[in-house]
């Protein structure tokens, strides 16, 4: 077994006594970052991804992806306690998370809650062990007509798994491709859309988007609710735990299907957010107790397991398709892949050969970084929980200056610090109004690049679009991609039907 | 709250249409630009506005698509995207915010920090200036150690660094 060996091999790189630090100030700091309104994984990784520009991108990366794993982790913390979710995908977890709490079952709810986020990223991080390797060899022959097919099932995927409105998909979408194009044309040079200032020169930078759209827009709409938090306390000791992982096998088909739902969803890439979802409805259906589901009078624990399960998984799994073929699966993969561009780092099928340390040392950090996430949430609820007992008056200053800062550092530019703003209003009428921002951010990331595939799949075929059906494999993925296209128009015309 | 911060300051429904019409104005924009550009082939290839023209269109087209659904949707007028109250708490917040990153030229970004996180506190959080200006400072202390000193990233600065011999 050739990914037992590499895997062993990332473990004696993952393994040393800096990484493992770094590895818990990840763990901790994204914890941190997921409890605290108006920081996400997304834009935590983004305004820290600048202190990492010195470290060995090893390390770096296993900081950043650690970061990640707490905040999902801690995600749930402010959903079981506070009812508030820290990150969207941990909507679903309130609706009996925080019954439970109010219940006196917080301990309960949050000891499920994190079992079930580390079995998800588990069987994510099993398969991203044993899957990507043939993703990547499989991509090696990968030209530009592929790539792009793969770029439009991205993004087609993203409009027919999308709960909202499909068009208020494409309009972000759209909006963030328009973005990206801002700049020079990285074949002919040509300026466009500058129109002549001098900062749009180099274009917008997606990481700015990112600190914009998802830290600013969500103080703003934090301050709606006014300025205090109400919450319930949490004491989890030993006895609660085990209390609570007796009672979790029972769930053991929740998890396993709520697993591959969210494995499936991550690399599609559906996201976390529609995965937790999705998890928490077909639970609902199927289960024997699906009735009490979201319940106040009675919650059940088995609602807390089937999102928070899915949401890790398909959390980790959105890094599957980031390291092989380049293409995040979610917001917070791509600011991860900007951070490998930056390091100097092709990501990509050529990752897997060219740089094999840096690979597997990360793959093999997804599974001790997931431990430590485990352990350290576990024993650490109530310090976490205070960290929302500060007041609003204080946190939200502090962290829009975090804001500002990690804004200013991406390129040294007070411009992007004005720009931050502006995408902090636009991400809070978007959100608003429910225009996802998750296809924006990932169309200004891969726009560039989807457009360069584009363009020289054209060149090669002479402008014939047949190019895209030319053989099985891109005819396929090309195939899949305009099926999930349509997808929201059958689905609606087959709900007409049934109700006619 | 009193009942005139209940009232919306808008519908929903207004919002949808001015978000609407505003992508509508930047997908024209795009399509225009890229018209300038050349959508056509060349010799040697696509031209630049290539790409970005049906991006463009797009855009105009799906935003065209959102603002008319919502002007049919007579149901959503009567849904509240911000009552009067809430927009008081936002732009009390977003309007200092703007001061703010404006201020961080003329100040740098320690000074500026300050007073943003200090006039954040006094007055909507109604603090006492000691504990105010101990969080204040005490922030900007540990950032300014942090990205100076031990990361060594430099954060703009203003004149009172330059007068303390720090920039």
């Amino acid at each position: 077994m050739d990914e037992i060996n590499s895997l062993m091999h990332g473990f004696s790189i993952a393994l040393t006594p800096f990484n493992l630090l770094l590895m818990l100030i990840g763990v901790v700091l994204g914890v941190v970052i997921g409890v605290l309104p108006g920081l996400g994984g997304a834009n935590g990784v983004a305004i820290l991804l600048p202190l990492t520009f010195s470290m060995p991108p090893t390390s770096a990366i296993i900081m950043l992806s650690c970061i990640y794993w707490g905040a999902l982790f801690g995600g749930a913390i402010t959903s079981i306690l506070f009812n508030i979710p820290g990150e969207p995908w941990s909507v679903a977890t309130t609706f009996d998370g925080y019954p439970l709490a109010q219940k006196g079952r917080a301990g309960h709810a949050l000891t499920a809650a994190f079992t079930s986020s580390f079995i998800g990223a588990l069987f994510a991080v099993v398969l991203i062990t044993f899957l990507s390797p043939l993703v990547a060899r499989f991509a090696l022959k990968f030209g530009p007509p592929e790539f792009f097919s793969v770029y439009l099932l991205t993004f087609c995927a993203f409009i027919g798994m999308s709960k909202g409105n499909p068009m208020k998909t494409v309009v972000a979408m759209m909006l963030g491709f328009a973005l990206a194009a801002v700049g020079q044309d990285t074949v002919t040079g040509a300026l466009r859309l500058t129109f002549g200032v001098t900062e749009l020169l180099k274009g917008f930078d997606f990481l700015i988007a990112v600190i914009g759209l998802f830290g600013i827009s969500e103080i703003l709409q934090t301050l709606e609710e006014g300025l205090e938090f109400k919450g319930t306390k949490a004491k989890i000791n030993m006895k609660v735990v085990i209390e609570t992982w007796k009672e979790l096998p029972r769930y053991w088909l929740t998890s396993l299907r709520s697993s591959v739902v969210g494995c499936f969803m991550g690399i599609v890439p559906g996201g976390a957010t529609p995965a937790s979802f999705m998890s928490y409805g077909i639970a609902q259906r199927v289960s024997a107790n699906g009735a009490h589901f979201g319940s106040i009078d009675n919650p059940q624990i088995e609602g807390v397991v089937a999102p928070e399960t899915a949401a890790h998984a398909a959390g980790t799994s959105a890094l599957l398709p980031m390291l092989t073929l380049g293409v995040p699966g979610s917001p917070t993969a791509a600011v991860l892949l900007g951070g490998l561009l930056i390091w100097g780092l092709q990501p990509g099928p050529l990752l897997f050969t060219e740089q094999k340390d840096f690979v597997w040392g990360l793959i093999a950090s997804m599974y001790l970084g997931n431990i430590a996430g485990l352990i350290v949430v576990l024993t650490c609820v109530p310090l976490f929980a205070a960290i929302l007992r500060i007041p609003f008056a204080i946190v939200a200053p502090v962290i829009l200056v975090i804001c500002a800062i990690g804004a200013f550092t991406v390129h040294q530019s007070l411009f992007d610090v004005y720009l931050m703003v502006v995408f902090g209003i636009l991400g809070y009428a978007f959100k608003k109004l429910d225009y996802p921002l998750a296809p924006l951010v990932l169309a200004i990331v891969l726009g560039d690049r989807a457009e360069e595939s584009f363009r020289q799949s054209m060149l090669f075929s002479q402008g014939d679009m047949r190019i895209f059906f030319a053989n099985g494999l891109v005819g396929g993925i090309t195939g899949l991609s305009l099926a999930l296209l349509a997808w929201p128009m059958v689905a609606t015309l087959m709900a007409r039907m049934r109700a006619a | 709250m009193n009942e005139n911060n209940d009232r919306a300051a808008t519908s929903v429904r207004a919002m949808e249409i001015a978000v609407a019409l505003f992508v509508f104005a930047c997908g024209a924009l795009v399509v225009i630009d890229s018209i300038r550009l050349g959508v056509r082939w060349a010799d040697d290839g696509p031209q630049a506005g290539y790409f970005p023209f049906y991006i463009g269109m797009i855009l105009c087209i799906s935003s065209a698509v959102t603002c008319v659904t919502s002007l049919m949707n007579r149901a959503l007028s009567a849904k509240v995207f911000v009552t009067r109250g809430q927009l008081k708490l936002v732009l009390s917040v977003l309007v200092p915010l703007m001061i703010y990153v404006v201020l961080i030229k003329f100040l740098g970004i320690y000074v500026a920090s300050i007073v943003f996180i200090g006039w954040f506190m006094l007055h909507l959080g109604h603090y006492s200036w000691w504990v105010t200006l101990m969080v204040a400072f005490g922030t900007m202390l540990v950032f300014f150690m942090m990205f100076e000193v031990w990361f060594k990233v430099p954060l703009p600065k203003g004149p009172l660094e330059n007068l303390l011999g720090l920039a």
